[in-house]
């Protein structure tokens, strides 16, 4: 493990702004996590994406989520 | 609350030891009648969750008229018709009688079933004979062609097969399935592998034992020509390594999925044989020429025991010719499905690798907590039957256990362990 000491030195806050200006300069590299739809309507308009299923536990029924919670590590 | 954890960590650990320590071996077949004592007259065993006459589907309906005739307790299948509308018949699941059948899965008193011995355990498990493909019983065919075969295989190919396996020590499944998995096989909807190995296992034996050289090419020719003779096998394996997991209290670990055609259902390891029950749902699949959607019945058989110990659509990646076949997508999609099964299921299987998945093992024991958790449905390969009696087989596809069954279950256990 690196000791602090060690650590590079905090961005200035200009150095900082400039960094939102090349995300839109350059080209997009998205993740989207959950519905699919988004990711294939970028992926339609050649848009690199890498999609993360994920859905609500339980479907989003909290009653079960609760029961999940007590039955689960 | 912790100690429920405990107690589930524990039963799902011992699930998994059971199911992986199993050692399936076909060592017979012989009449069901001797095999399940308590089969007689006018009893019907089927596949899925106990149905009545009223509920059942069209092709169970066009089954159960058939074997009714099959076994002599009707003249014709009108009558047989008749007699179950009038509750001449007990119809009882496979699954209550250590059985299992695929599609409508009929099991009467003189059909030959083939037994597979779980060694490691000492019980047994049941299943008829593949009959083949096109117009066949499982498929809710009943003509005179149908019931000729049932006879052929109740006379000749059920007596000649416990012969030659009573003259051997039996068939070890366990590695004939893994060379199977390795060779592109699934072992539910691609059992091209399996099936060739196990004639190569059995053919000297069949050869020294059958003493008629007509009879013996029949045989022969019939397992042969039948890519699917190996489900019914693998079926009664299944059974095997699952039942000894059955009743482990506060398990979480699937120990049946099963349909009739009209119910779908799921029986829990920590809640013993009570049956858990949802709608069935339609497969998404192809079709042979000449039929399309419209003509199929919802999903039917107690096949997906196949799936419940990590093969069949759990172990997709290791068929991506299935994954056409069936319609599931592109052989990429394949690995795809196999990966989402893991995340519904507690361990991988040793000994049952995937080469195409640099050698991780299939997805096994079902976990409702993780099905109910993500969502993601247990995925299931399927044959899919004409929705009218007396048709047979109109395609093959992919069909999805309903969540509902999960989630009823999930209360049940819940209720069982003390925490609602």
């Amino acid at each position: 493990m690196s000791k602090t000491s060690e650590l590079p030195p905090a961005q200035s806050p200009l150095e900082v702004k400039a960094t939102p200006v090349s995300l839109i300069q350059g080209s997009p590299r998205v993740v989207n996590v959950g519905l699919s739809g988004f990711a294939e309507a970028l992926a339609a308009q050649g848009v690199a994406v890498i999609q993360v299923d994920w859905s609500p536990p339980a479907r989003g029924d909290a009653d079960l989520a609760t029961l999940l919670s007590k039955l689960s590590d | 609350m912790s100690d429920v954890r405990q107690v589930l960590r524990e039963a799902n650990a011992e699930a998994v030891r059971r199911m992986l320590a199993a050692e399936p071996v076909l060592i017979d077949v012989v009449a069901a009648a001797d095999a399940i004592p308590e089969l007689g007259e006018g009893m019907i065993l089927h596949a899925g969750p106990p149905i009545s006459w009223e509920r059942m589907c069209g092709p169970m309906r066009g089954a159960v008229a058939g074997i009714a005739v099959f076994e002599g307790w009707a003249n014709d299948l009108d009558a047989a018709a008749a007699l179950a509308a009038r509750g001449a018949f007990q119809f009882r699941p496979n699954h209550d009688f250590a059985a299992v059948g695929p599609m409508t899965g009929m099991t009467t008193a003189s059909q030959p079933v083939m037994v597979v011995e779980n060694q490691a355990s000492g019980n047994r498990a049941f299943c008829t004979i593949n009959e083949g493909l096109g117009k066949v019983m499982r498929f809710g065919g009943n003509d005179a062609s149908v019931l000729t075969r049932l006879a052929w295989l109740r006379d000749v190919l059920g007596p000649a097969l416990g012969m030659a396996l009573r003259s051997s020590e039996g068939i070890e499944l366990k590695s004939l399935v893994a060379r199977g998995l390795t060779m592109g096989d699934e072992m539910h909807q691609r059992n091209v592998a399996c099936s060739s190995l196990l004639l190569r296992s059995l053919v000297a034996a069949l050869a020294s034992t059958c003493g008629n050289r007509t009879i013996l090419t029949t045989i022969l020719s019939f397992i042969a020509s039948n890519d699917q003779f190996f489900l019914n096998i693998a079926m009664a394996m299944g059974k095997a390594i699952t039942d000894p997991v059955r009743d482990i209290k506060g398990a979480s670990v699937v120990t049946a999925m099963s349909r009739n055609g009209t119910d779908f259902g799921i029986r829990v390891s920590g809640l013993g044989d009570e049956w858990f029950t949802a709608p069935v749902e339609m497969p998404d699949g192809l079709y042979f020429p000449g039929f399309s959607a419209v003509d199929a019945n919802p999903d039917m058989g107690d096949s997906t025991i196949v799936e419940t110990i990590g093969l069949g659509g759990f172990a997709m990646a290791a068929a991506p010719a299935v994954a056409g076949f069936v319609g599931a997508g592109a052989p990429s999609d394949a690995a795809h499905i196999t990966h989402t099964m893991r995340e519904i299921t507690l361990a991988e299987n040793p000994e049952w690798t995937i080469p195409a998945l640099d050698y991780q093992g299939v997805p096994t024991a079902i976990d409702i907590r993780r099905v109910v958790e993500t969502g993601i449905a247990p995925m299931i390969n399927t044959g899919i039957a004409h929705r009218e009696p007396g048709v047979g087989q109109v395609g093959a596809g992919v069909v999805r256990a309903p969540l509902a069954c999960f989630e009823s279950a999930l209360w049940a256990l819940g209720k069982r362990l003390g925490v609602t």
